[in-house]
């Protein structure tokens, strides 16, 4: 479904991803981890048209779109969330999820209906006549949630969107995510709550200083030697094994 | 009730009331005073257009208000073409300028207060350029020639003429609410609130910006066309000068910031106030522009969505919701 290739990005003298390279398969949860700072957040804006790579390809649905904007991304399937939230403020939830309805929908009937159906399936209907403004955060991380899907996507782009959530608000988010997943939606999810990595992906992907370091289930991640010093620190791997082995 | 709900109902109560004015009264003091209201309120519409519902605050509204004014003017004495359809051509021009204007401002990524600078520049170029050019009547002016005729657009009674700008603000009004409940005016307004997470969802940011620009100022340029007419006198002051500019936004922002019914309601507000305060203050020039900038400074302070953000928060208090 979504390919990148040797995607690169620097701003000045920094690289923040160097060379890039994962694939998303067609109808899976495929994860995206790594320490703060590694180039998670430019990737996946490189992936959704929000920053021009340096060098490298990003293919989506065996096209290139590497150079495409991000509103004809948008179009071709691909939708984003950002991970700090952008509500339109001065309007409804239900206004807020229409904006993205009438990507498919163009009349104003149609499109309010589209709405109502996401807001129902994210779990927002019962605010769904409130200024977007009196969202609480997890309300917020919601309506973003609701405004990608509301463009019927093929693929859907989750930037940290169970971050700020307490355990219970994350909890009641997991199986909605599944949900959108088993509707035929493929994600690609950063996340820094493992919890949800782990019960949620089929793939994970690790990015340290913009680089791929390693990619596998979230189980076998999570023993990789080079994860674990990429979150820890050099070294972290081998005091790890050695506390086990004295255990 | 909703703010659609009571700028549907406000427009049609004013334009209604309005209509019937020249059936009790034909003093000309009020005939004139309401047609300049209707100018303004046509000018402040486009600007309310742009700025209210797409969220590009423009500071050189003068630009499109003098392109219509000047077009009709031009087309019909140097080319010779029918008043009216002088009028419509100002129309289109002013509407062609405004998406050069866009194209260029919107083009480089100008937001904010850039864009209003930028905006500013490109009236006061005209203003200038409109001033020292002899085939425009360079600082002299252009006088229309007088010839009342129905086929001029020029008419021996002011009351038809009121009525014909009261349709013209009628018919903008209309458009204004059609525009509030289609595609095209809920990605306006998402553009204003936030332009990325619009991107995100598929809209064409630079596209809508340009059409609401065109749009705008075409309205905006319908004004200058009926000024025209109406006064039979143009020189680059009165058709690029800032007080165009400045009055297009004043009266929305007193009436109501992206409300269908803001500009009529702001539009009038100010010309009363204008012409009260040339009563009370005698013959102080400028007294009105400063009683408009206090007046500015207290909406600003107090009622920050303008009259029909008040009314609209006192019918919701009255238990209308």
């Amino acid at each position: 479904m979504l390919e990148t290739h040797a995607l690169t990005k620097h701003f000045g003298g920094l690289r923040a991803v160097d060379g890039a390279t994962l694939s998303v398969e067609a109808g899976t949860i495929t994860g995206l981890i790594g320490p703060n700072g590694a180039g998670k957040t430019t990737l996946f804006a490189m992936i959704s048209g929000f920053e021009e790579p340096t060098s490298g390809t990003v293919t989506f649905a065996g096209e290139d779109v590497t150079r495409e904007s991000a509103h004809k991304r948008a179009r071709r399937g691909i939708a984003r969330t950002f991970q700090i939230v952008r509500p339109f403020a001065g309007l409804t939830v239900r206004q807020n999820i229409a904006v993205g309805a009438y990507l498919r929908h163009p009349s104003r009937t149609d499109a309010l209906r589209k709405a109502e159906e996401v807001a129902q399936q994210v779990g927002l209907a019962p605010q769904i006549d409130r200024p977007a403004s009196e969202l609480t955060v997890a309300g917020r991380k919601r309506l973003e949630l609701a405004r990608a899907l509301a463009i019927e996507p093929k693929l859907l782009l989750l930037d940290e969107v169970l971050a700020g959530l307490n355990p219970s608000e994350i909890r009641d988010m997991l199986p909605v995510l599944r949900s959108v997943r088993d509707g035929g939606i493929t994600i690609l999810m950063v996340e820094h709550v493992m919890q949800a990595i782990m019960s949620l992906c089929d793939v994970v992907h690790v990015l340290a200083q913009g680089v791929m370091i390693a990619q596998g289930t979230p189980d076998e991640i999570a023993r990789d030697p080079r994860v674990i010093e990429a979150y820890l620190g050099a070294g972290a791997a081998k005091r790890l094994e050695a506390a086990r082995a004295h255990a | 009730m909703r703010q659609e709900r009571l700028s549907l109902v406000l427009s049609v109560g004013l334009l209604a009331g309005l209509a019937v004015v020249p059936l009790v009264t034909a003093a000309n003091t009020v005939l004139n005073f309401l047609v300049f209201a209707m100018i303004l309120a046509l000018a402040a519409h486009g600007w309310n257009l742009l700025a209210g519902y797409a969220g590009q605050f423009s500071f050189g509204h003068a630009a499109f208000f003098g392109v219509g004014a000047y077009g009709g003017a031009l087309l019909q004495m140097r080319a010779g073409i029918n008043p009216w359809v002088a009028f419509l051509g100002g129309i289109m021009l002013a509407g062609i300028v405004g998406a050069v204007i866009g194209a260029l401002s919107f083009r480089a990524d100008l937001r904010g207060s850039y864009f209003s600078l930028v905006t500013l520049a490109f009236a006061e170029v005209l203003r200038i350029l409109v001033n020292a050019t002899p085939a425009t009547g360079g600082a002299a002016g252009l006088l229309i020639p007088l010839d009342v005729r129905f086929a001029n657009f020029q008419f021996a009674s002011r009351a038809a003429f009121y009525w014909i700008a009261l349709a013209l603000v009628a018919l903008v009004t209309l458009l204004m609410l059609v525009i509030e409940n289609t595609r095209f005016g809920a990605y306006l307004t998402a553009i204003r609130e936030n332009e990325d997470a619009a991107r995100a969802l598929g809209v064409d940011v630079f596209a809508e910006k340009i059409k609401a620009m065109t749009l705008s100022a075409a309205i905006t340029g319908a004004a200058g066309g009926l000024y025209a007419q109406y006064f039979l006198y143009l020189d680059a002051n009165i058709g690029f000068g800032p007080w165009i500019s400045i009055e297009a936004l004043v009266a929305p922002i007193i009436g109501g910031l992206g409300t269908a019914a803001g500009p009529l309601v702001g539009a009038l507000a100010l010309q009363m106030l204008g012409e009260m305060s040339k009563t009370v203050a005698g013959r102080i020039p400028g007294i009105d522009l400063v009683l408009f900038g206090l007046l500015l400074v207290l909406v600003i302070a107090f009622m920050r969505r303008g009259v029909v953000g008040q009314l609209q928060r006192l019918a919701m208090a009255r238990g209308g919701a």
